[in-house]
């Protein structure tokens, strides 16, 4: 099993950034200072579209390269090694030309377990996410919420330390939105530390402890979220926060 | 010269009689174009791939140039494995010239560059789609092209098929290396130009028929397969 990825030396967590810069013809894409998520369970990104919530957490997922800064994984250098433990769902998920159930065995024999155990983990991962039932359908003939639980169960059964999630429900229905959410919170639970890019700040107030609002690729307000919706510092938080539309 | 229709009526006598010679001569062209196949798949389908997901100083030269290659001129491809194999080329010992494998040598050549061609374009594209996903899961080099080419199989069986419908039609190639002789090196292309230019119209249109019933054949067995995968939403 994955005995190895709880393991002290092998932790992933905290995973924090420094000094993160990232610019595009003179743009401003990501000015991050410092940032560490490693205490909260869940943490909520907050912000308008081009705020650089995505940008940032592909940046500390390993996915995106800072052109200036630093990213580090309990002290050190991003490797391939630790993908496992820095799980990520992309905005757009993609799912292999196979069966669900095939998705969820690649991934798992990818990060070194043998057939029989992938197997069971695999069947144990649709299981808890309700997916049993469509486990040998191809994964490209699901619906969108299924599409969506199915990448989530994959990044879960990945056992991930850390697991940053891009809009995880964007173009969701309710009830979809309501499995994610559960699934977000179930792991949440066993002690996955949870970063999750949302626009949708009454999931934000449901799930998370912690709030960070972006804007224009810096942090513009942190807090604990009770205090971010109650008693907003900045002029932009407030007004997020009520609801008005961010320029 | 025998009329048009009556080397049509002779044509498909022969076709229904399918005797010993004509059997042996549709014979070679499939084992002799299906072989070029295989080896051109080995070599194209990687090197594609490679292509697709690699970025090095020289690769848009390379894709230039492989691109250009695909269409080589037959005859070209037969003049440079002839000048390899004859008893004074490079490959003069192995005395392979007026044989099938050299007949299968060249037309390898000519296809590889169109199976990797084809190949880097289906891979680069899919790529772009698998990239990120496959970085998460912390896949090095080798194993992105193998499941990049597992992804793409259906859409990469297009581009054998171009390699085979390219090797099976060919006539300059085969003609030079193979030397077009009766029983050992006649396939269907060479047998059609010289029954043609002796005036034995029946057998040349016999082939021909044959030749373009193969075709339609093997793409529509490849379209049934890509509909059988498709309805299962695997392509």
């Amino acid at each position: 099993m994955l005995d190895r990825t709880n393991t002290k030396a092998l932790s992933a967590t905290p995973v924090s950034g420094h000094n993160l810069k990232i610019e595009r013809s003179g743009r401003l894409l990501l000015g991050v200072e410092q940032i560490v998520f490693g205490g909260d369970a869940v943490t909520a990104i907050l912000g308008p579209n081009g705020a650089g919530k995505s940008m940032l957490i592909k940046t500390l997922a390993g996915l995106q390269k800072p052109d200036r800064g630093d990213v580090s994984w309990n002290g050190s250098t991003p490797s391939r090694d630790g993908y496992r433990k820095v799980g990520m769902l992309l905005q757009h998920p993609v799912l292999f030309r196979r069966s669900a159930i095939a998705n969820v065995i690649y991934a798992l024999k990818q990060a070194g377990q043998g057939t029989r155990d992938a197997q069971a983990l695999a069947h144990e991962a649709l299981d808890q996410a309700g997916l049993s039932a469509i486990a040998d359908t191809s994964a490209r003939l699901l619906s969108g919420g299924e599409k969506q639980r199915l990448a989530m169960a994959r990044a879960l059964a990945l056992k991930p330390e850390i697991l940053f999630l891009d809009e995880p429900t964007a173009s969701l229905d309710p009830a979809s939105t309501l499995r994610i959410e559960e699934m977000i919170g179930a792991a949440a639970k066993v002690g996955t530390i949870i970063v999750l890019v949302t626009h949708d700040m009454a999931q934000a107030r449901r799930l998370s402890e912690r709030v960070l609002l972006m804007h224009r690729g810096r942090i513009i307000e942190a807090g604990r979220t009770a205090d971010f919706f109650d008693r907003p510092n900045t002029p932009e938080a407030r007004a997020f926060a009520a609801g008005e539309i961010l320029l | 010269m025998q009329s048009f229709a009556d080397a049509f009526g002779e044509a498909f006598r022969l076709i229904a009689s399918f005797d010993a010679d004509l059997r042996a001569i549709v014979f070679l062209s499939l084992q002799v174009s299906l072989s070029a196949v295989i080896v051109a798949a080995i070599i194209g389908l990687p090197l594609g791939a490679f292509l697709a997901v690699s970025r090095f100083p020289g690769r848009t030269a390379i894709v230039v140039a492989i691109t250009a290659l695909m269409g080589l001129p037959p005859v070209v491809v037969g003049l440079i494995v002839y000048l390899l194999l004859s008893n004074s080329g490079a490959l003069g010992p192995l005395q392979l010239l007026y044989t099938p494998t050299a007949m299968i040598i060249a037309q390898s050549l000519l296809i590889t560059p169109i199976i990797a061609a084809l190949a880097r374009q289906t891979i680069e594209d899919l790529n772009d789609e698998y990239h990120q996903q496959m970085t998460l899961f912390g896949l090095t080099s080798g194993q992105r092209l193998v499941t990049l080419l597992w992804e793409g199989r259906f859409s990469l069986m297009t581009a054998l098929l171009a390699g085979f419908g390219r090797a099976i039609a060919e006539v300059g190639a085969v003609i030079i290396v193979g030397g077009n002789i009766n029983h050992v090196t006649r396939v269907m292309t060479t047998t059609i130009a010289l029954e043609t230019a002796k005036g034995n119209l029946a057998l040349a249109l016999g082939l021909g028929i044959i030749l373009v019933s193969i075709a339609i054949a093997v793409n529509s067995l490849v379209f049934a397969l890509r509909g059988t995968a498709e309805r299962a939403a695997y392509a």
